[in-house]
């Protein structure tokens, strides 16, 4: 019985477990998140690697939330016409979470996926923690 | 020899195997007990897909297909809502005709100006999110509680959990919240009237009807300084169209039974203007000084305990603190209240097991070659979702017109005309569509539309189909999509 597929093999790999990577409060309530590298993940990838993306990931997210002159501008303007701008055009913090999205789906494709990993966009969970689901390693033993 | 013709047996029109039946008389009953079960079956599968507002777990209410966003109990709403027209009706009709003729026709200009600003501010307070903080996932909240158990015991329900971090310097405690089941970010506050954790939590305003938090605090303010503007100015010309009329010895009483509309506005003015302008010099301050309602009730930042405690979250420059109140970047809801539910979660069948892995695998299938379909059956889904639901009913005064349909129904061809691959060709010009298609729907739906932030989908259920697409629109349709293929 040497080649039983079941179906479960030819389908998606089961979820083994979940990190959850917190925000960050030590600068205020900006949106940071903890760049500690999780042990669960040591043996799947780079420390490097890891810090790299949560910190391109505060940076993004700084850019967002930048006070600078355009944001002062646009909520300048916002005030002026009663808010009712915030109708016809996307916010500056709406553009940066699409770069943030891109980026996300970018990693994945390029280093986790290939790891066995998946790394969840926090606005899908209240910019709260940054979920890194690890799938089960299925290349190793799957004859048995 | 005997002929033996073998026929192919076609697996799809064997009947399914039914129990032994009951004898002769028992047969009809026993087919339309088939029949019904075929049909329960069948109704199960193309199940109308659930926006997430409609199982929001907090204490809200959501008109026009979540769009719009209210506190169960609405509190005075309408007596302020009716307060002001009232007063700015009989405003407009007693006394500015008067003050145009003996005076300058920039009065009702003017009244008209802050009248607009005062209902547009308070409309968009009441309705906008106040920056809910979503509830953790059974997964997070499993995670928090190892973690926390690592460093106690389990045997009782330890005390009230409190984790302390340092912010510039300054030691915040941040509370465990036992409903949401996540530690709170600083500054944030659990509303019991709403039963949701806000962000950045001021107060809960009754007149509004609504929490006042980090996302709708400009608007509150907003409000409350052009409603003082308003209220001034509508008691400064009452008082001078009364002082005009009384002119000439004819007395105060002669004025007033003259315009006795004046009358009303002037108690209501009167009554109105010290509390309205105290409420937005007190909140002048909080906003110079970056403090919340709530924070300065507590005093967590007075030194009242006799610590050396200051406000962390200060830039110590009053300009910069009401830049940073008022203008900053607007933050983006992140509860998001029109995107679909996974199909599993909507379904609630007994096959749901099966579904879990099976989605993962088809979202990307069923999306490429079924797209448009999916789309065109979201699209007549849609109306039927508005009005089948009791809260979709707009009970407000404000119309909002099932824009939901034809928005839906525009949308699909640009966007997924092509199947998968225009999918990620739509990301490189997505920030050029949602403004494009927002413009269909009225005023309060495109306002509420763009608040929602991008991703639709609780990412667990398809985990190698991470939606990081363009626009919430074309994943709420993709999301539509899942139901009917099941």
């Amino acid at each position: 019985m040497a080649e039983t597929h079941s179906l479960q093999d030819l389908q998606q790999p089961a979820v083994s477990s979940k990190v959850f990577i917190q925000r960050d409060y030590s600068s205020g309530t900006i949106c940071r998140f903890q760049t500690k590298f999780p042990s669960e993940l040591e043996s799947r990838l780079d420390k490097q690697q890891f810090e790299e993306t949560i910190q391109t990931l505060n940076n993004l997210y700084a850019e967002a939330e930048k006070l600078g002159g355009k944001s002062y501008l646009e909520g300048c303007l916002a005030c002026l016409t009663a808010y009712t701008i915030f109708l016809c055009m996307e916010t500056h913090y709406e553009k940066v979470l699409k770069k943030i999205a891109r980026y996300i789906k970018d990693q994945n494709e390029k280093i986790y996926a290939p790891r066995g990993l998946l790394l969840t966009d926090p606005i899908e969970r209240g910019l709260r923690v940054v979920e890194v689901t690890i799938f089960e390693d299925r290349s190793i033993g799957s004859g048995r | 020899m005997k002929n033996c013709e073998y026929q192919q047996i076609d697996p799809q029109a064997l009947p399914t195997p039914t129990p032994t039946p009951p004898p002769h008389q028992g047969n009809d009953i026993d087919e339309e007990e088939k029949k019904k079960k075929k049909k329960k079956k069948e109704e199960k599968e193309p199940k109308r897909p659930k926006r997430k507002w409609e199982v929001f777990p907090g204490k809200n209410r959501f008109y026009c297909d979540g769009r719009i966003i209210v506190a169960r109990q609405s509190g005075v709403l309408p007596l302020t809502l009716g307060l002001i027209l009232v007063t700015s009706g009989l405003f407009f009709i007693f006394d500015c005709p008067f003050l145009v003729k003996h005076l300058t026709s920039c009065i009702p200009v003017i009244g008209g100006v802050l009248f607009v600003f005062v209902v547009i501010t308070l409309l968009q307070t009441s309705f906008t999110d106040p920056g809910i903080l979503p509830r953790a996932t059974p997964d997070e909240a499993a995670d928090i509680e190892k973690q926390i158990d690592n460093t106690g015991n389990t045997s009782y329900r330890p005390p009230p959990r409190t984790k302390e971090v340092l912010i510039n310097q300054q030691v915040v405690k941040l509370k465990y919240c036992f409903t949401c089941k996540m530690f709170r970010p600083p500054r944030t506050s659990h509303c019991s009237l709403c039963d949701n954790c806000v962000e950045r939590f001021d107060h809960h305003c009754p007149w509004v009807g609504n929490c006042v938090g980090k996302r709708n605090y400009r608007f509150f303010y907003t409000f409350i300084v052009s409603l003082s503007f308003l209220t001034a100015f509508i008691f400064g010309c009452v008082t001078t169209h009364l002082a005009l009329r009384a002119q000439g010895g004819k007395g105060l009483v002669f004025a007033l039974q003259e315009s006795p509309g004046s009358a009303v506005e002037l108690v209501i003015c009167f009554f109105s203007v010290w509390s309205i302008l105290g409420l937005s010099g007190f909140h002048t301050y909080l906003v110079a000084s970056n403090l919340t309602t709530n924070e300065d009730i507590k005093g967590s930042w007075s030194g009242k305990s006799g610590e050396d405690v200051t406000n962390p979250y200060s830039h110590r420059n009053i300009f910069i603190n009401c830049c940073s109140v008022l203008c900053a970047p607007m933050p983006p809801s992140l509860i998001d209240r029109r995107g679909f539910l996974p199909a599993d979660e909507s379904a609630q069948t007994g096959g749901t097991d099966i579904e879990l892995p099976t989605l993962a695998a088809k979202s990307e299938i069923n999306v490429c070659t079924q797209g448009t379909k999916g789309l065109l059956e979201s699209a007549a889904l849609s109306p039927l979702l508005s009005t089948s639901c009791p809260q979709g009913k707009p009970q407000t005064a404000h119309p909002c017109p099932d824009s939901s349909s034809p928005a839906a129904n525009s949308d699909p061809s640009p966007e997924l005309s092509t199947g998968c691959g225009a999918h990620h060709t739509a990301s490189s010009h997505g920030d050029a569509s949602p403004p494009r298609h927002t413009k269909t729907r009225s005023k309060k739906c495109k306002r509420a539309a763009l608040h929602i932030p991008n991703p639709a989908f609780d990412v667990p259920v398809s985990p190698t189909s991470p939606d990081t697409g363009p626009g919430s629109k074309a994943r709420g349709h993709k999301g539509a999509s899942f139901a009917p293929l099941h």
